[in-house]
């Protein structure tokens, strides 16, 4: 790689986000707040602060394993847009079931239960939207988000009525006592569902580059009829590529339930799903820098929400700046096509 | 079981599948003309929503309900001139535009929204409804039928207005080629890259009054991503139709109804969740797909941005 498309590598991730939240800024101070401010707090908060960046670090666990299954999906040219439902009806029957087994099974066998039913129920939650494309070829973006919408209502109707803990008056799930969740790592409040998520985005990264079942859904991604003809069963490598992904949204459910709160309360969506797709845009699909990213972006979450307190600037600001992110990044991508084609010209 | 049979259950069942029916017809329409033209718009949904915002607003400050139409169509196509820019002129991915004018219009609505009404939570007088005379009074279905506000009548009325010119004029075929084989098109001497960015705007524009008509008309005020899902289903009711205005509409009747049953169980004393009421429609939409979806036709340019030179 020569310097020159070393730095235009650079200016690729840098552009965009630089451009975001710039525009971003400028929001902020059509709305009479000072965007410096802002953001200068958002980082303190988030970032230099030794508590906020525990912070930062739990918050990344969902994150990540929600990035690895979006990364699986989308390399095998799969839109899994119905990450929220996977996630939330996961986290929910999770959360429901660690405070019944803890009762006769040991902590650590219950955690690892909480996790396989979560990837479980999330797999499931993703055959409609599967089946459907795989059999009549009905685009899975509608479809997966139907899927989603209806796997929210649900996760609602769960915790309201069957999973209602009585103890409480707001309904939510029996609560999973603070010394049963995942283990603290070392003195610090960050919980090991991270280490899960690290290791669970490596594995997605080596599965997609280094094996031969990844080879086959990247050849189904680039080109799902050429991948027909040379004899892959498209049908089910799409049904597999869907319940991987959903599997590993459905985990990312279960760190949050079991690491972080214990218990689901009703109307709970923190809505990630969406908020990842661009971090793994600005990866290109790489499974080690989606880490990073997604560092940075949680850092922007966890600083946004203490800013949403103390400076008056709500929550939905950082929706504002995800849209934009996404959009300078086509954008960038767009100049950065022209520049090649014109080289070649 | 009584209850569910009375007048009042059914009128207000049917009354509510009108109001809650209306954006989903006109989002329908919108992304029907769009798809035909070959664009793909997940970005209807926060089309729908700044049309929403936007729509508010107007008729709030003018207090004019057809002002606030005027404004919906506006903020709609404010999102779509983005859209047509990056995706029908630059050819970028609809996907990720789509989903990115979708986020941004959440944020960016919810935003303005927290500023200027979240302490006040401002509501709109009554709905002017146009009663026609005489066939209004009929019980249950007088109401149903007659006596809304007139977009709904208008709505219906471009049901009619699309299937001609879909079928009966050059712009109809010109539309349905740009989805088909903009190849042909382009070669015939009518510019693709124009037809399709018509077709998006008119889409913004529908979108824009259907979220406006959600705010005004149904609700009264604007809440933060009051649509909800609409703009999907949407798309989901111009898949289904196969490039058939009529069929959006009886579509967006039959989902009507199921958002309308949350209100109709209040008025006849059922007490159930509002949780499982708001599943209906979209179980119904994954029902419809999963018997109906080898049916569905989508063109074959769909979703491709047209480049001259590959032609």
């Amino acid at each position: 790689m020569s310097a020159r498309e070393a730095i235009a590598g650079a200016l690729r991730v840098a552009l965009p986000i630089a451009l975001a939240l710039t525009v971003g800024g400028a929001v902020l101070l059509a709305l009479g707040k000072d965007p410096i401010d802002y953001y200068v707090f958002v980082v303190e908060r988030g970032l230099l602060s030794w508590a906020g960046f525990q912070e930062s670090l739990t918050r990344s666990a969902p994150l990540l394993l929600i990035a690895a299954g979006l990364i699986v999906a989308f390399r095998a040219g799969i839109w899994n847009l119905g990450v929220d439902g996977q996630f939330l009806l996961a986290a929910v029957i999770a959360a429901a079931l660690a405070p019944e087994l803890i009762a006769f099974l040991p902590g650590l066998l219950t955690l690892l239960i909480g996790f396989v039913v979560a990837a479980l129920v999330g797999a499931a939650w993703s055959l409609v939207p599967a089946l459907l494309k795989a059999r009549i070829g009905v685009n899975e973006i509608v479809t997966s988000l139907m899927m989603s919408f209806l796997g929210i209502s649900l996760a609602n109707v769960l915790i309201k009525i069957p999973f209602n803990d009585p103890a409480t008056t707001v309904p939510q799930t029996r609560t999973l006592a603070v010394e049963d969740r995942l283990p603290r790592l070392f003195d610090t409040t960050v919980h090991a569902g991270i280490v899960i998520a690290v290791a669970a985005v490596v594995l997605v990264h080596l599965m997609m580059t280094r094996t031969a079942f990844g080879l086959r859904l990247q050849m189904v991604g680039a080109n799902p009829r050429a991948a027909q003809h040379a004899g892959l069963d498209v049908g089910r490598l799409t049904v597999a590529t869907f319940a991987l992904s959903a599997g590993l949204a459905g985990m990312g459910g279960a760190a949050d339930a079991l690491g972080v709160l214990g218990t689901i309360r009703a109307d709970w969506d923190p809505g990630y799903g969406l908020l990842v797709v661009p971090l793994v845009f600005l990866a290109r699909f790489h499974g080690i820098a989606v880490i990073g990213f997604t560092l940075f972006f949680a850092v922007l979450m966890i600083g946004g929400e203490s800013a949403a307190r103390r400076l008056g600037v709500p929550n939905f600001f950082v929706l504002v700046l995800v849209g934009l992110l996404l959009l300078f990044l086509a954008v960038v991508e767009y100049l950065d096509q022209m520049r090649r084609r014109r080289r070649v010209a | 079981m009584d209850a569910i049979l009375s007048p009042a259950f059914v009128t207000a069942l049917l009354l509510g599948a009108v109001t809650a029916g209306t954006p989903l017809l006109l989002a329908g329409l919108g992304e029907q003309i769009a798809e035909k033209a070959g664009v793909l718009n997940i970005g209807i949904e926060g089309m729908m929503l700044m049309g929403a915002y936007v729509g508010f607003v107007a008729a709030f400050t003018t207090g004019s309900f057809w002002m606030g139409f005027a404004g919906g169509a506006a903020g709609g196509v404010a999102v779509a001139v983005l859209m047509s820019i990056l995706c029908v002129r630059l050819g970028m991915n609809q996907i990720v535009i789509g989903i990115a004018l979708t986020l941004g219009a959440e944020g960016l609505t919810a935003l303005l929204h927290h500023f200027q009404f979240s302490r006040s939570y401002p509501r709109l007088p009554d709905v002017p409804v146009l009663e026609i005379p005489g066939l209004a009074a009929i019980p249950v279905i007088g109401p149903v039928l007659f006596a809304h506000h007139p977009l709904v009548y208008l709505a219906v009325g471009l049901v009619v207005l699309l299937g001609w010119l879909f079928r009966r004029t050059n712009m109809g075929l010109n539309l349905e080629a740009a989805g088909q084989k903009p190849g042909a098109l382009d070669a015939a001497g009518v510019g693709v890259i124009a037809t399709r960015t018509w077709a998006v705007l008119t889409t913004g524009a529908l979108a824009g009054i259907g979220g406006a008509f959600m705010a005004t008309v149904g609700a009264g005020l604007f809440v933060p991503f009051m649509t909800g899902g609409a703009g999907f289903i949407g798309i989901v009711l111009a898949m289904l139709a196969r490039g058939r205005p009529l069929w959006v509409m009886l579509g967006a009747l039959l989902f009507g109804i199921s958002l309308a049953l949350t209100t109709a169980f209040q008025v006849a004393g059922f007490n159930i969740p509002t949780d499982v009421v708001h599943m209906l429609p979209f179980a119904m939409v994954i029902v419809v797909l999963v018997l109906f979806a080898r049916h569905s036709v989508l063109p074959p340019a769909l979703g491709l941005p047209y480049v001259r030179s590959d032609r």
